[in-house]
């Protein structure tokens, strides 16, 4: 029954006849009116510690995959000099027409770094993703 | 040095180029009408389009001209250049590029000013943003006239002026949304006039029965060479070399055969020397004339302490590209911090692209225009392979119209963007405080920005492009980097510390660089260290920032942690304070 008619219905259900008006519960606890939730993001913009906590987290989650992102690319790189230096011969190896050190600088890093790249932005992504969802309750 | 049979096919090139530029900026300078659109297109550019336009930006003539040259001149550890240039972006991706945006400031300034909250540190930042704006501009407008000195005889001076001419034109017209439109066009351009004359190459390469680029001799004339030098050269000959000469050799004018003594050979400007086929090649004093098999080995050993060498360049090319000014302003037009996350990736895709075509040329430099390794403009083998190989017929032409395109387009591009920023910087700390309507001081701090590296350029020396240009890297890797990497991870960082690792960065970096130019005559450790001086410039203004920024605690400002929630949190959580403070209108 709408609340609507609920609010009509005893006057059109009054009787001349006297006989008791039927009872009805006209209304139930409205449901939609809630105490205000309060989120993470409160926290965060009244700046409170719990709130810095969420914030100091995802810095220290991204910061964490930042610098995995960056050992991906540069340890391998930064370890060829140290290699060639060391065992000169690797400089010779050979893959069919080209060096192998052609074939890896000139050529396969590119593809490599857009991997790790896209492999950076996924992980990110993600991470802000999980960020938002706890810090608005969802 | 060989000037082009059919020059009107590069005027063609370069003249289309400057004209495209001209009119996309006309066309879309329409719709640049407030303030907001002058410096950051009003941030409403899609992600592809923006990265596009950060590629064009970027892929300056040291990428489109220098690379091929150093790669052609030295080999194995040239490649380190490209390398070094796109995995800079896989830095700035995962290190800066969210939270840089989400600062919502313009420019570097900008962000020490709301990072730091103070105005020294913000001076000290547009100081740099101007230095290194032209250490960087210097080389392209220098290099602009070298190539059109090699291609059509033309001036030394002509090349850098059109240039300046044409991105004066386009910044007063129309500023950076007209820059967006134009440098996007200018990568795609790029890419097309570096890739496809890389693929012609290939095949003619093929068709010509694969020679190898790594043989166990020193380069030699293919066939019968005439050599014009264009400017006074001194070269080692290996070997007793009868040439046919008409100019001055040694001092001695001479018209007809003679020999070419073993030793240091000096020619004069506008000399022609004729090599007969299978001749080796004098190398341009201080180039040694290594082996193809030696050329094709990494740390080969023309210069001493080659891993360092190799080290210090890493440090300059990975950390500095997260420090140029001109590629940061770039990310301030993205909507959010999560496009220009996407876009900083997809730069790394197109920068890759791009760079997979030099070490081509490089290679088939060697072999079909060995000539330049005695003139030492190695910068120009992009543009001259063409005609080298491919022959002076319609092909050979198109080809080479669309490489004077390209390189027209890589001196334009990365000249504007340069200047676009400096002028911002100049227009807000400088002239704004002198002509109070906006539009007219960036027009008049446009001027200042083109005009003072053009002067430069005429006077100061000239370097391979490639490494020119990895000085800018190195000063913005010993600055700017570290200012970054602390300002956007590490709470604590106080305006003394940052001012402090700012100052020393800067003038070491910038201190080595000069004391090495100005002595040549130094060698071993000395001169590896203080021509490549980020290996050791860098941590020491990282250790700097943070030693000072611990003593001095007690500076750091109150609203600290607000700006690390407003420059990591995402804009998918909504926040219902304001939390950005300055610059996002």
């Amino acid at each position: 029954m709408s609340r609507e008619r609920a609010r009509r219905e005893p006057a059109a259900t009054t009787r001349r006849d006297g006989a008791a008006p039927r009872r009805e519960v006209i209304t139930a606890p409205r449901r939609d009116v809630r105490r205000p939730r309060r989120s993470v993001v409160d926290d965060i913009d009244e700046e409170t510690r719990i709130g810095r906590v969420y914030v100091q987290a995802l810095i220290r989650t991204q910061l964490r995959l930042g610098l995995a992102t960056v050992a991906l690319v540069v340890v391998p790189l930064a370890s060829l000099p140290l290699l060639f230096g060391l065992v000169p011969g690797v400089r010779e190896l050979q893959v069919g027409p080209l060096p192998l050190w052609w074939l890896l600088l000139g050529f396969l890093v590119y593809p490599a770094i857009l991997a790790v790249g896209l492999w950076y932005v996924r992980q990110a992504e993600r991470n802000e993703r999980q960020f938002t969802d706890l810090v608005e309750g969802r | 040095m060989s000037t082009l049979g059919a020059p009107e096919m590069v005027v063609v090139g370069i003249l289309l180029t400057v004209l495209a530029t001209l009119l996309l900026a006309a066309w879309s300078s329409r719709v640049a009408r407030t303030t907001g659109d002058f410096y950051v297109a009003a941030r409403s550019v899609p992600a592809w389009w923006n990265a596009s336009a950060i590629s064009g930006e970027y892929l300056s003539a040291a990428s489109f001209l220098g690379v091929a040259g150093l790669i052609m001149a030295g080999g194995a550890d040239a490649v380190w250049f490209p390398v070094g240039y796109a995995v800079g972006y896989v830095l700035l991706l995962a290190l800066v590029s969210a939270p840089l945006r989400r600062s919502g400031a313009y420019t570097l300034p900008d962000f020490c000013e709301a990072r730091l909250r103070s105005s020294k540190v913000r001076a000290a930042a547009s100081v740099l943003v101007v230095v290194i704006g032209w250490l960087y501009v210097v080389p392209q407008l220098q290099g602009a006239g070298l190539a059109l000195e090699t291609m059509l005889g033309t001036p030394i001076w002509v090349g850098g002026v059109l240039v300046a001419a044409t991105v004066l034109v386009v910044l007063v017209g129309g500023g950076m949304r007209s820059v967006t439109t134009v440098q996007g066009f200018q990568y795609w351009l790029k890419l097309v006039a570096m890739l496809l004359p890389a693929l012609f190459l290939l095949a003619a390469w093929q068709l010509d029965g694969r020679p190898s680029a790594l043989a166990a001799t020193p380069p030699t004339f293919p066939e019968p060479t005439r050599v014009t030098v264009a400017a006074d050269v001194t070269v080692q000959v290996g070997a007793p070399t009868p040439v046919l000469a008409d100019g001055t050799i040694d001092g001695v004018p001479v018209d007809g055969p003679t020999v070419l003594p073993r030793g240091d050979v000096a020619i004069a400007a506008d000399s022609e020397v004729t090599f007969p086929a299978g001749a080796p090649v004098p190398h341009v004093a201080g180039s040694e004339a290594t082996t193809g098999q030696a050329w094709g080995r990494p740390l080969h050993d023309g210069t001493e302490h080659p891993v360092y060498r190799t080290y210090a360049l890493m440090f300059a090319l990975f950390l500095g590209t997260m420090g140029l000014p001109h590629v940061l302003v770039r990310f301030y037009t993205n909507p959010d911090g999560r496009q220009a996350r996407r876009t900083a990736l997809i730069v790394i895709g197109l920068v890759g692209l791009f760079y997979l075509a030099p070490s081509v040329h490089g290679m088939l430099g060697r072999l079909y225009v060995p000539e330049l390794l005695m003139t030492g403009r190695t910068d120009a083998v992009v543009l001259l392979l063409p005609q080298a190989v491919l022959g002076g017929g319609l092909l050979g032409q198109l080809v080479t119209a669309l490489v004077s395109a390209g390189a027209a387009a890589a001196f334009l591009a990365t000249a504007t963007g340069l200047t676009v920023t400096v002028a911002g910087v100049l227009s807000q700390d400088v002239v704004g405080r002198i002509v109070p309507d906006p539009i007219h001081a960036f027009r008049w701090a446009a001027v200042a920005a083109v005009l003072v590296p053009l002067a430069l350029g005429l006077l100061a020396a000239t370097l391979p492009l490639a490494q020119a240009v990895a000085l800018a890297f190195t000063v913005a890797a010993s600055t700017f980097c570290p200012l970054l990497l602390l300002g956007i991870w590490w709470p604590r960082l106080t305006d003394a510390g940052a001012a402090a690792g700012l100052v020393l960065g800067g003038s070491l970096a910038v201190g080595a660089i000069t004391v090495s130019t100005l002595l040549p005559e130094l060698s071993g450790w000395p001169d590896a260290l203080l021509a490549q001086p980020a290996a050791w410039a860098m941590p020491a203004a990282l250790l700097t920032m943070v030693l000072v920024s611990r003593a001095t605690q007690h500076r750091l400002h109150p609203g600290v942690s607000r700006i690390m929630v407003r420059l990591h949190t995402p804009e998918s959580a909504h926040l219902r304070q304001s939390w950005t403070a300055r610059g996002s209108r």
